[in-house]
């Protein structure tokens, strides 16, 4: 220990700590400031930044003894006292914040160029955010907003808020009302897991496998329980209960005993009493292995020669979809187009590294074994943990903490076993963080795909038939992959009308780290294959590929390739109409492609449709429950999950709404599975739709309660009341809803009501009829610059329409829509996870470069609104949608600019050069292919 | 995880190496760090036991020009030199390449000592200093050195200085006058690690017309272990015509003298040697505009 003055946040601080210290981990951990969060410590997502002197450095790679004499500002001082500054009030009136782990960040940034430039321009802004990354919103709402609070600063207006049109608003549902929290996350007061901290919490490290296939022959952990400061190690033989765990199919080994499959596997936990004697402890773990043959791809895995990787083989899932008569189908059709196309394994880059806390029954104020995480499926984390711990599940609580990004990637079992076991073990509460290193190696992923697809067509321009195969890369264990990759199959016609079909996946399990849930579902790998090829159909057709798509567009009436006949809500047309009209260039003639000097210009088109819910067969329902107190104030409670996303102001908006009372006066609590209901998983684009049903509905019902019980005070007819703001009126006598809340406790009313909501019922694949109770679809239209000097793929502008069913809140749903699009254009042109025979290479974020500011076009953004019977006010899910159609736009728009065709993604510059110096027209390599 | 014990802030050269003295092979030199912390803690190198922190050091952070001569202290950061209007004038190659490293928050941090340092064979401001024909001043064995700059580089990622007993002080190079001028660019993809697929530094002379080149030095990076001149080049366009002709003799002997490689995730060799056209094409003639309107030290 070593004394340091600095001044922090305008106070002279002396602290006496380790010169080990980074920055960051002296204003968290010695100063508890933890709105300065860590998202990679590698100088790379730039989400720690604080200013030293005014100037913005990474606090995670900056000593903290450099510090000494300096004056430090970090979000929490940013502005004095309550007030905000004005960049914190821009960031919520303009929606530039989601799930707010990088707000800070941002908002640091953006502070220190104000300071030095107080008019900057969208390229200043982009030039001194470019390390600065956001994985929710897509930056367009942070550029609006700190050129607004630039504007504010030079005492002009602030910049109004762009919204997107919507038909006949409610009162509520319908408005762009803030997030709800959001101001927590713009003063740095918001907390995420690793912000929690216990009093004597041990830290606890994991032991991941060194190879990605060996068999265990030993571990010896003695030397480790010896070291000074551990307080447990635990291996495969101290797990009380069942050690395998899995959402779909318990394949997955709580901790390896027998076999290793990915490199990610654990083998052994540890819990000491800071974070560097457990990771001390983990070097002397000593783990014999025995090596096994790697399988590390999806296609060798199907082959007779390939080892098995479980015991019931290599084939995790062999999914059919079967539609008319698909030889009858390709001998009509007049052209046919058959093509391979390739995605790689693409990681979710959350920014909030995965963490859990667990606290055991009897500490700090916890009646039972309690597990802090952010978590997407609250209640499938708790029965997973009693299951392994052989526990009743009411025995153990999970407690959802804030999630800093989700896009599926916290699905699966992270840490939250393991600090249980450690818990319970140490009788300690057990905090678990993974480093970025550690979160990249570990977590499912997006399936790699090989796609190969046949799509016929008439000379007319009618679709005929589709025949497809699928390869996709599960990965070690189950996960999803079961589910993502039927999604994948099922929609690999594209929005279409297409008579018949024949498509086989194969998910094969590999040694590769898991694949799982990932915004697109799978729909994002199938729908980079089936745009294209929609394409150059439509140019051998000689139609135009807008016409194209349009004539075979699905409407109300058409069938599905699953048999489904599609009912309500197919809003695809007038999307592809909306994109189309924003083409036409303000004078002349459109043109899908031009050239000026080295440079080459085109526009891409792609459409997109992606499911609503777990369907095919799975019993969906979400519980919510809404209480009004005394003081009239309300909460509504599920334990579904936001991630960002915005949830939690979705489910405000329903109450207020159902219940006539402003939006402020709503509380929201979620993610507890004692004091929330099951809201079901947070996935496939489903909570809007079913909690969002459950809280509406449950609202309903309360507020027939107390109408019932208001009539009875006021003696009128019920149908006579109305609702005001929180009153009951009639005649001019008038009660307030928490006076009844007393009155019914008197008469054992309770003023609460619980709502189980299920959805439609769905049929399995295979069987026809509905497999999917509502359909989202999307229209993208991409321009791009190819630089034909260096092959260099810049998009200009993106232009979407999207069919929500209905906008409950049409900012954050424009913002859910933009950060889909830019999560996309990482899809495309900058992201792949790189694995080498079973061995990432993706080891560091420095290795993954998800998009940055400097990577955002001109987006412009139309909402459709066919509205779904069944779904709250219309509303159906738009999670997903956005991301699906990006791809193969920018991809069609490339060969439209240049000639050439990509068939691998993402788009490496390097080939597109070489082939159009060699005058080639198709690039089957991606960038991880340059060996 | 921790990555050291002590950590000294040195408010001196001689405490600086004393430091490194009494340590004997322990206490290692941290400069901004950007580059060190973050190859600690993936493990490329191992944790030190004590870290000397000279970025408060005040004489070698000084940017001083002395008539023809720029005197750059090796922890001047790539914002101060981005941010220096002498710089902008005088080595306006060096302000290109600085200003490209990163983002804002690792330029207000990273030095311009600790990127020669690290000796990388395609650092973007040791392209630029290669360029200028920078020298370095260098405590080596408690003895202090100008050395030409190329001289710093042994191998990838391979000093002269060794960073436990070894210390870069600062450099010098001569500032532009009239007739001279440069320029900085690179080639980059937007996947993977954040090191150019090929940067390139150029410097040129112009005679008192600026119709022809009087000399030029040009360094092209990575196309070897270390950074090194395309001297085949610089010695081709000595005395010629400043025109279109030139520039294209100029590509086609470098296309024909740099043969690059094929690296792992970064770039082919066919493309990189495409790239070297492309970044003369750019660089060359900016330096040779910049050059024609050079003013006199003194007229500033």
């Amino acid at each position: 220990m070593t004394p340091i003055t600095l001044t922090v946040n305008q106070k002279q601080v002396e602290l006496d700590v380790p010169e080990s210290r980074t920055l960051a981990e002296l204003l968290r951990l010695d100063l508890g400031l933890t709105g300065t969060k860590i998202g990679c410590e590698e100088a790379e997502c730039g989400i720690c930044t604080v200013l030293v002197d005014g100037v913005p450095v990474d606090s995670c790679v900056y000593p903290a003894f450099r510090a000494q004499g300096r004056e430090i500002t970090t979000i929490e001082g940013l502005a004095p006292g309550n007030n905000l500054h004005p960049l914190q009030s821009s960031f919520i009136d303009h929606g530039a914040v989601q799930c707010g782990f990088c707000t800070p960040g941002l908002i640091m940034t953006s502070a220190a160029l104000i300071d030095t430039n107080p008019n900057p321009t969208d390229q200043d802004i982009k030039t001194a955010l470019k390390d600065t990354f956001c994985r929710c919103t897509g930056y367009t709402s942070v550029i609006q907003a700190i050129k607004s609070a630039a504007a504010e600063m030079r005492g002009e207006a602030p910049f109004p808020v762009q919204l997107p049109a919507v038909e006949e608003p409610e009162r509520i549902v319908g408005h762009s009302v803030a997030p709800y929290g959001v101001r927590d996350k713009v003063t740095g007061a918001a907390r995420f897991t690793d912000d929690y901290n216990f009093p004597h919490m041990l830290y606890a490290r994991t032991l991941r496998s060194t190879y990605p296939h060996a068999r265990v022959l030993r571990i010896d952990t003695s030397a480790a329980r010896a070291l000074d400061g551990v307080q447990a190690v635990l291996t495969h033989e101290d797990i009380p209960g069942e050690n395998l765990h899995g959402l779909v199919r318990r394949d997955w080994p709580v901790l390896c005993g027998d076999v290793v499959r990915y490199t990610g596997d654990a083998v052994a936990v540890v819990a000491a009493t800071t974070p560097e004697v457990a990771a001390a402890a983990l070097d002397l773990i000593q783990v014999d292995y025995d090596l096994l043959p790697v399988v590390s791809d999806p296609e060798y895995a199907r082959s007779p020669e390939a080892p098995d990787i479980h015991p019931a083989g290599n084939l995790l899932k062999h999914i059919k979809v079967r539609h008319g008569d698909v030889e009858q189908g390709f001998a009509e059709a007049d052209v046919v187009v058959e093509r391979e196309y390739r995605t790689p394994i693409i990681e979710h880059a959350f920014l909030e590294p995965e963490c859990a806390i667990a606290v055991p029954a009897g500490v700090a104020d916890h009646d039972k074994l309690t597990v802090y995480v952010g978590s997407q499926i609250p209640y499938q984390d708790r029965e997973q943990i009693a299951l392994a711990l052989d526990m009743p599940a009411d025995t153990v609580r999970v407690r959802g903490t804030l999630i800093g990004g989700g896009f599926g990637g916290k699905e699966d079992i992270a840490g939250q076993i393991h600090v249980a076991l450690l818990a319970r073990v140490t009788g300690h509460p057990v905090k678990m963080l993974y480093t970025r290193q550690e979160s990249l190696v570990f977590h499912p992923k997006r399936h790699a795909t090989i796609i190969r697809i046949k799509t016929g067509a008439k000379k007319d321009g009618h679709l005929v038939a589709v025949q497809a195969e699928l390869y996709g890369d599960a990965g070690a264990y189950a996960s999803l992959s079961d589910k993502v990759m039927t999604r994948a199959t099922t929609h690999a016609t594209g929005p279409y009308v297409v008579p018949h079909a024949k498509i086989d996946c194969y998910a094969m399990y590999t040694n590769n780290p898991p694949s799982g849930a990932f915004r697109g579902f799978g729909v994002t790998q199938s729908a980079f294959a089936v745009e294209q090829n929609m394409d150059i159909l439509a140019g051998e057709l000689g139609l135009d590929p807008v016409k194209f798509r349009r004539m075979n567009a699905q409407q109300v009436g058409a069938t599905t390739a699953t048999g489904q006949v599609l009912r309500e809500s197919v809003g695809l047309i007038e999307t592809i109409d909306d994109v189309r009209r924003d083409m036409q260039p303000e004078n002349g003639d459109f043109r899908w492609a031009w050239r000026e000097g080295n440079a080459a210009y085109g526009w891409g088109f792609a459409s997109a449709y992606k499911n609503t819910g777990l369907g095919g067969g799975a019993p969906d329902r979400a519980e919510a429950e809404v209480e009004v107190f005394d003081d009239g104030s309300v909460e509504v409670r599920t334990s579904s999950a936001d991630m960002g996303q915005g949830l939690a102001h979705v489910l405000a908006q329903c109450v207020a709404e159902e219940l006539m009372l402003p939006y402020e006066r709503v509380k929201v609590l979620l993610s507890d599975t004692d004091l929330t209901p099951d809201g079901g998983p947070t996935t496939a684009s489903r909570q809007t739709f079913m909690s969002g049903n459950a809280a509406r509905l449950a609202a309903i019902a309360l507020r027939e309660a107390f109408t019932r019980q208001a009539a009875e005070i006021m003696d009128v007819p019920p149908n006579e009341l109305r609702y005001e703001e929180g009153l009951l009126r009639y005649n001019g006598q008038q009660v307030e809803l928490g006076q009844l809340v007393g009155r019914m406790k008197q008469h054992g009313v309770s003023p609460r009501a619980r709502y189980e909501y299920w959805a439609p019922e769905t049929k399995p694949l295979g069987t026809g009829g509905d497999m999917h109770f509502a359909f989202s679809y999307a229209t993208q239209a991409a321009l791009v610059k190819v630089d034909l000097e260096t092959g260099e793929v810049y998009v200009l502008k993106l232009i979407s329409s999207t069919d929500v069913g209905r906008a409950i809140n049409p900012l954050s749903l424009k913002g859910q829509i933009e950060g889909g699009i830019v999560m996309a254009l990482g899809n495309c042109l900058t992201e792949a996870f790189i694995v080498e025979d079973g061995i990432p290479w993706t080891t560091a974020l420095a290795r993954y470069k998800i998009p940055s500011i400097k990577h955002v076009p001109e987006m412009i953004t139309h909402l459709v609104e066919h509205r779904v019977n069944s779904g709250p006010y219309g509303a159906k899910g738009v999670g997903e949608i956005p991301s699906i159609a990006t791809t193969p736009a920018i991809c069609n728009a490339v060969y439209h600019a240049t000639g050439v065709r990509i068939y691998s993604i993402p788009i490496d510059q390097d080939a597109l050069l070489l082939a159009l110096k060699r005058n080639q027209t198709e690039v089957h390599t991606a960038w991880p292919d340059v060996k | 995880m921790q990555l050291w014990n002590r950590y000294f802030l040195a408010s001196s050269v001689d405490e600086t190496l004393e430091l490194l003295l009494q340590y004997d092979g322990q206490a290692r030199i941290i400069a901004g760090g950007t580059d060190l912390l973050i190859e600690m803690r993936e493990g490329h190198r191992p944790p030190q036991p004590v870290l000397v922190d000279i970025t408060a050091i005040p004489a070698l952070t000084t940017i001083e020009q002395d008539n023809d001569q720029i005197i750059l202290g090796a922890c001047v950061t790539h914002a101060r030199i981005t941010h220096s209007t002498a710089l902008q004038k005088r080595a306006t190659c060096l302000v290109e390449s600085c200003g490209v490293v990163g983002g804002p928050q690792v330029r207000n941090v990273g030095t311009i000592g600790g990127n020669v340092a690290h000796a990388l064979p395609a650092g973007d401001g040791t392209t630029s200093l290669v360029a200028l024909d920078a020298e370095a001043e260098v405590v080596i064995d408690g003895e202090r050195h100008w050395r030409p700059i190329l001289e710093l580089f042994q191998g990838p990622g391979v000093s002269l200085l060794d960073s436990t007993r070894d210390l870069l002080v600062r450099f010098r190079f001569q500032a532009h006058q009239p007739h001279e001028g440069s320029a900085f660019d690179r080639i980059m993809r937007p996947q993977g690690v954040a090191l150019p697929i090929l940067g390139c530094a150029v410097w040129v002379r112009l005679n008192a017309d600026n119709s022809h080149y009087e000399a030029a030095r040009i360094c092209i990076a990575p196309v070897g272990p270390t950074p090194r001149r395309i001297t085949a080049v610089e010695n081709m366009l000595a005395g010629c015509p400043a025109t279109e002709d030139t520039l294209e003799a100029a590509v086609a002997l470098a296309q024909e003298v740099i043969k690059p490689r094929t690296s792992k995730y970064r770039a082919t060799a066919p493309y990189r040697s495409e790239m070297v056209a492309v970044l003369l094409r750019r660089a060359l003639p900016a330096a040779v505009e910049r050059a024609k309107t050079t003013m006199p030290v003194t007229s500033q």
